[in-house]
């Protein structure tokens, strides 16, 4: 069967990845600009197209409280949410990490308020950085689909059992459509077999009893903690190898950890992520016919960081571009600040200049990404 | 000789492990032991910060013998949720999905979760041990303190707020089954959950729940205090079927008496037993007794309609 | 690579979960069997499950390493069999 291609939005595009996986339990609440994601899913299940339930939960709280649940029950799960739903839902989404939960959430990242503000940047996603999830932005559509699905796999994995998400920007991606292939469910039935709990499952019809997470003294909670950066650790050789299996099978590739584009005998270096780093793609390329020896990274996971894979990458670059869409307010750019402090642990002696573009969904064209680096090089 | 509910609640094995945490004399711990003896061991209890949280014990030991997912504070009823949804997906049946709080967690900040839940119809059971007040945090005021009642945060007694009818709030979300128990009877909690149980939709029970510590009074008077609650009815025990829109409302026998307030023990027997109502004034006994008037109200109301 | 990533705060139900709670007793309940009228009062209010009936006819047991001794018992025991010591 060939698989066909249709020109979708980035929030059907995540539904896609979604219903692909299989999913079984979907809870969520609506907030622009996620809930096409939501209605669409409703109506696949309702029509039964897809064989799912779907939990019209009263709140984002409650959304991630219900596929905490499911999952801990052995189902597959899913949810989305963007900026204030996720900041309602932050203490949920911290709840799935202690509980080893390897649900998938779409993030429609859009700017906090007050005052309202619909468009996109980072600082919403980002805000969760500490607590344990596995973070993927995506700078595309396509992306977006198999970025869900290569989650799943990446999530269950045994070695990781860690929840993760994929963010995608809102309207910018969200809205906008794409040629997108939609893989062939056989295909992603190969990829991504039926969830099968291989740590703990609630359900006494299969399990003896226990009890999920009462209270542990100091010591002990320290060593459950390690335990979760064990499993991050572990999460950069697990996203390898399921990026690398998806180009194998589906045979598109977005990278693993970062993508890297034109770095070979890179001076100079654009880091970015998302959508900005397809627009610094185009500046590279143009930049390269004025003669500039420029490359560009994707980060496309921000959770594990790829520390080593930007090191590598770094070679005999002299100068490198950051770009974010985020502000952490008393410090500054949040991925630039990483990339500072992997550079600084890994004795390479190279500048770093950062700009802070597109808060709040402003425009970030490739001419502004342009002028920030010709402007500081 | 025929099997009379004695037998069978003795038979009925014990899941409420000796060697819990509980204070002695705890009304919580005692619903629970009742509760897990009617529901069997295809169980799940999801459970939000409270006492209960606490008294389970300490990693790597439980005291209850069947499913615990420990949960955040208002999140209990959206988990179980979750969690029915799941095994229903994945074709279980007859797996007890239970969420066991506390008047904290069900009735103040999981209130709106509890209502969601409710209004879908989850194949749930949630049932609210009401110790009222936020017991495990050391006796702070909920919304199901009763007016006067000391509370380290209404330490010259409760004068802002009133007792939320919790119970009858979920009955008017047209669930198929709401009861109220009380701890002093445990054969009707026992009958009650096991009703429950084999209900399919939404359930919800409110238990009665005397906290020794939080209504300082010495640890042996629990059932006292318990049955006083009943003797001057100020708890009333009822149970409620929607069946098709139509509300089956029936009163417990234990509360039939009081229906005719001229059976009611004086409330004031209630109170002087209890140290949180030492500093009881003319206005909080005339409140509570408006409490209870208006309770009974409703009750008469429901059980108007044949 | 190890189990260490997957240490999860996961407990097991155990009798005794908080130690031996009959500990905590200052008084001691006693049930004199020669008053017992087997009516198990005593048994449907222990909030620990620590008095103990194997099968209806059999008289009502206390297991002192978990009673707590908060004497609900000795309260509701319509015939007054049961009485109470101080630990010594």
């Amino acid at each position: 069967m060939m698989p066909r291609i249709d020109v979708i939005t980035g929030n059907d595009a995540a539904a896609w990845g979604a219903r692909l996986s299989r999913v079984e339990v979907i809870a969520a609440y609506p907030i622009t600009p996620q809930t096409t994601i939501v209605e669409t899913l409703s109506k696949w299940v309702d029509t039964g197209e897809m064989k799912a339930k779907f939990i019209t939960v009263e709140s984002e709280h409650s959304a991630m409280a219900a596929i905490i649940g499911a999952s801990a029950a052995g189902a597959r799960a899913f949810t989305a949410t963007s900026s204030h739903g996720f900041f309602y839902m932050f203490e949920m989404i911290s709840w799935a990490v202690g509980a080893r939960v390897p649900v998938v959430m779409a993030v429609v990242d859009r700017a906090m308020a007050p005052p309202w503000n619909i468009w996109a940047d980072w600082n919403d996603a980002l805000a969760a950085r500490d607590l344990g999830w596995i973070m993927f932005f995506a700078s595309n559509n396509q992306e977006v689909l198999d970025t869900i699905i290569q989650a799943y796999k990446i999530a269950e994995d045994k070695n990781v059992l860690l929840p993760a998400m994929v963010c995608l920007e809102g309207f910018v991606l969200s809205h906008t459509t794409m040629p997108v292939t939609i893989h062939d469910q056989e295909k992603v039935d190969e990829y991504l077999p039926p969830y099968e709990p291989p740590h703990y499952v609630v359900n006494p019809k299969i399990a003896e009893p226990l009890t999920y997470g009462n209270i542990l003294f100091p010591w002990d909670y320290a060593k459950v903690r390690l335990a979760i950066q064990k499993s991050m650790d572990n999460a950069v050789a697990v996203i390898k190898k399921a990026s690398q299996e998806f180009k194998e099978i589906f045979g598109t590739w977005h990278g693993d950890l970062i993508k890297e584009y034109k770095t070979d005998n890179a001076e100079y270096l654009i880091i970015s992520m998302g959508t900005v780093a397809e627009e610094a793609e185009a500046v590279v390329d143009k930049l390269r016919e004025k003669g500039m020896k420029i490359g560009a990274i994707k980060v496309r996971a921000f959770r594990p960081f790829p520390k080593q894979d930007i090191v590598k990458a770094i070679k005999d670059v002299s100068k490198v571009f950051v770009v974010d869409r985020d502000i952490s307010f008393g410090y500054g750019g949040i991925l630039a600040g990483e990339v500072k402090a992997v550079f600084h642990d890994n004795n390479i002696d190279v500048p770093v200049k950062e700009a802070i573009l597109g808060i709040g969904g402003d425009e970030i064209l490739p001419e502004h990404i342009e002028k920030f680096v010709l402007e500081n090089r | 000789m025929a099997k009379t509910i004695l037998d069978e609640v003795i038979e009925a094995r014990e899941y409420l492990l000796p060697g819990h945490t509980a204070c002695p004399g705890c009304g919580s711990a005692l619903a629970l032991r009742w509760v897990l003896k009617a529901l069997g061991k295809d169980t799940i209890l999801v459970i939000p910060a409270s006492c209960s949280s606490v008294y389970q014990g300490i990693y790597p030991s439980s005291a209850i013998n069947v499913f615990i997912f420990n949960v955040a504070f208002a999140s209990a009823a959206a988990v179980a949720s979750g969690i029915s949804q799941a095994l229903e997906a994945k074709g279980y049946k007859d797996v007890n999905v239970v969420v066991w709080g506390g008047d904290g967690g069900l009735v103040d900040i999981g209130f709106a979760t509890v209502s969601g839940a409710a209004e879908r119809n989850e194949n749930i059971l949630v049932i609210c041990y009401d110790n009222e007040a936020y017991m495990n945090t050391g006796i702070q005021r909920s919304g199901s303190t009763p007016p006067g009642a000391i509370t380290t945060t209404t330490p010259l007694g409760k004068i802002v707020g009133f007792k939320k009818p919790a119970p009858f709030i979920w009955l008017l979300h047209g669930v198929p089954y709401v009861a109220t128990a009380n701890v002093a009877y445990p054969l009707d909690l026992y009958q009650k959950v096991k009703k429950a149980s084999k209900i399919r939709g939404f359930k919800y029970i409110h238990i009665f729940s005397p906290c020794p510590p939080g209504w300082r009074f010495d640890d042996s008077k629990t059932i006292e205090v318990a049955k006083l609650a009943v003797e001057t009815g100020y708890w009333i025990l009822w149970e409620a079927e929607n069946i098709g829109g139509k509300i089956r409302f029936s009163l417990s026998p234990p509360s039939k008496p009081y229906i005719d307030p001229a059976k009611r023990k004086p409330i004031e027997e209630f109170l002087k037993l209890q140290k949180r109502f030492a500093r009881f004034t003319e206005e909080s006994i005339n409140k509570i007794k408006e409490f209870i008037d208006y309770q009974w109200f409703l009750v008469k109301k429901f059980l108007e309609e044949k | 690579m190890s189990e260490e990533h997957l240490l999860l705060p996961i407990s097991k139900p155990k009798i005794g979960a908080g130690g031996k709670t009959g500990t905590w007793r200052v008084f001691r309940p006693m049930i004199d069997e020669s008053q017992c009228t087997k009516c198990y009062q005593c048994w449907m209010y222990c909030p620990e499950g620590a008095i103990i009936v194997g099968k209806r006819g059999d008289y009502p047991k206390i297991n002192y390493d978990y009673c707590k001794g908060c004497l609900i018992c000795y309260e509701v025991c319509p015939v007054k069999a049961i009485s109470k010591i101080r630990e010594g």
